[in-house]
């Protein structure tokens, strides 16, 4: 379970919600509401006031590495470091059968993790990223637009695997511009508007 | 196998060279006039003011001198590995990770090069220390720029790459791995280079000056060959505490890319 208790972004009101397991939160809101930052928050990757609870453990004061693996952040234009995709995996053997599976569920074909990352289009990025923050099964999961450069059956196969992960009691917290995935996917939503807006003329962070 | 002493008459006969670069300048309309003008005087006489200071150095018998000449030497190197960064951390650290891995590193090849190898007696002498100083220094300075430098770009462009590592668990030091090879090997090539290039391209300065100063070609090339050794070690000490220390500077407690450290990038 994910408990936030006023966490402070930006120009956004303090912020308190929780999420329990197997439940997904939509998040909503133009661009530049903070959609981003607090994704980026919860997953402390940059520094914001309040406090962050996975099951009991605070964030502050767990390991950030540990935290990391406990809150996991999709972004949606995720990096490489590799040349191929196949050294964002773990190697051992034993994983290697669910990584098989996983990739199944993403109609990946296994050949995708040699070729150059420089060489696969888009879809297939997002997809590899969203396979490699699955793999070692973070209890909350945090994703920036996952579908965006996805088509609808690849989307559909996406969504099925989401929904099969909340059964199995992950949390999940959904940022998205398209508002039918959000309706299809998530049980509570959480729309982000930021205070002054109107005098400010909408200025949020990026 | 004598000395030859200049006096100011041949210096004013040298100057007339300069003439040359006017001249190149004129013909050009290069606009360089005053800044050619005002750049020679400004060598003229740094270099005539630190004559005269490190012939009064040599003078005094304390070492107090010595060590006051080498912390200001050590101070504005550090200042210009700050003003040769592209992208500059905000705050006082950056001065002292420049300064200070220039302090570890100048003081440890000089006590090493000066007290045990080449070993007069006593070691400290300012004639010894100052030399060699000054060339560790900016040898050193050049890598730990080119590191610093180098660092901070990758990382300001290879931020998803550096934060999905983070991401997926990674501490900072795994997270900048592939960053902080790039930057150290990027430091490293200038004493490569140098190091090649040495008595097939170029005469080291240093050995240049022995041999003009009278001294045996061979005994010249011993002590070129062992500065080249001591500036090598001495740049890859530093570039790697330095590289390691900007990495820290990005960075922080809790393992995050902190690029908000950074000023906007200079426009040059």
């Amino acid at each position: 379970m994910l408990r936030v208790d006023k966490l402070k972004i930006a120009n956004l009101p303090p912020l308190s919600f929780e999420v329990a397991d197997g439940e997904c939160m939509g998040i909503e809101g133009r661009s530049g509401s903070g959609k981003t930052r607090l994704a980026r928050a919860l997953a402390d990757l940059e520094p914001a006031h309040g406090h962050i609870f996975v099951n009991g453990a605070e964030r502050l004061e767990t390991p950030p590495t540990e935290w990391r693996r406990l809150v996991r952040y999709v972004s949606a234009e995720p990096g490489w470091w590799s040349d191929t995709a196949r050294e964002a995996f773990p190697v051992a053997a034993a994983s290697q059968k669910a990584l098989q599976r996983l990739l199944a569920s993403l109609d990946i074909a296994p050949g995708l993790l040699d070729r150059p990352v420089s060489l696969l289009s888009t879809g297939e990025r997002q997809r590899l990223a969203l396979a490699r923050a699955l793999i070692d099964d973070p209890p909350v999961l945090i994703l920036d637009e996952p579908t965006s450069a996805l088509d609808p059956r690849t989307t559909a196969l996406v969504e099925e695997l989401l929904r099969y992960r909340l059964l199995s009691g992950c949390s999940i917290l959904l940022i998205s511009h398209d508002r039918a995935q959000i309706d299809r996917l998530s049980d509570l939503r959480l729309q982000l508007a930021p205070l002054h807006e109107a005098e400010a003329g909408g200025a949020g962070a990026s | 196998m004598t000395y030859v002493s200049l006096d100011v008459a041949h210096l004013a006969l040298a100057a007339t060279l300069i003439l040359i670069n006017g001249a190149v300048s004129w013909a050009f309309a290069l606009g360089l006039g005053r800044t050619l003008f005002i750049n020679a005087t400004r060598m003229t006489i740094q270099l005539a003011l630190i004559g005269f200071v490190l012939n009064w150095i040599f003078e005094q018998t304390s070492p107090l001198w010595t060590v006051a000449l080498a912390l200001i030497m050590v101070l504005v190197a550090g200042y210009e590995i700050v003003s040769r960064l592209s992208r500059r951390p905000k705050g006082i650290e950056v001065y002292l990770l420049g300064s200070g891995t220039l302090l570890v590193v100048g003081t440890f090849a000089t006590v090493f090069t000066v007290a045990g190898l080449i070993g007069p007696d006593p070691w400290y002498q300012p004639r010894y220390v100052l030399p060699v100083l000054g060339m560790v220094l900016g040898n050193a300075m050049t890598g730990i720029a080119l590191t610093a430098s180098t660092l901070l770009e990758t990382a300001a462009r290879e931020r998803p790459a550096i934060e999905a590592r983070l991401s997926l668990g990674a501490d900072r030091f795994t997270a900048m791995a592939a960053t902080l090879r790039l930057a150290l090997k990027t430091g490293l090539m200038p004493i490569l280079n140098a190091m090649a290039a040495s008595g097939v391209v170029s005469l080291p300065g240093m050995m240049t000056g022995q041999i003009l100063a009278g001294l045996d070609p061979i005994e010249a090339t011993k002590y070129q060959i062992m500065i080249m050794f001591v500036i090598a070690g001495a740049t890859a000490l530093g570039v790697v505490i330095a590289g390691y220390a900007t990495v820290l500077l990005i960075t922080d407690a809790r393992h995050r890319l902190r690029l908000d450290r950074l000023h906007p990038p200079s426009k040059v």
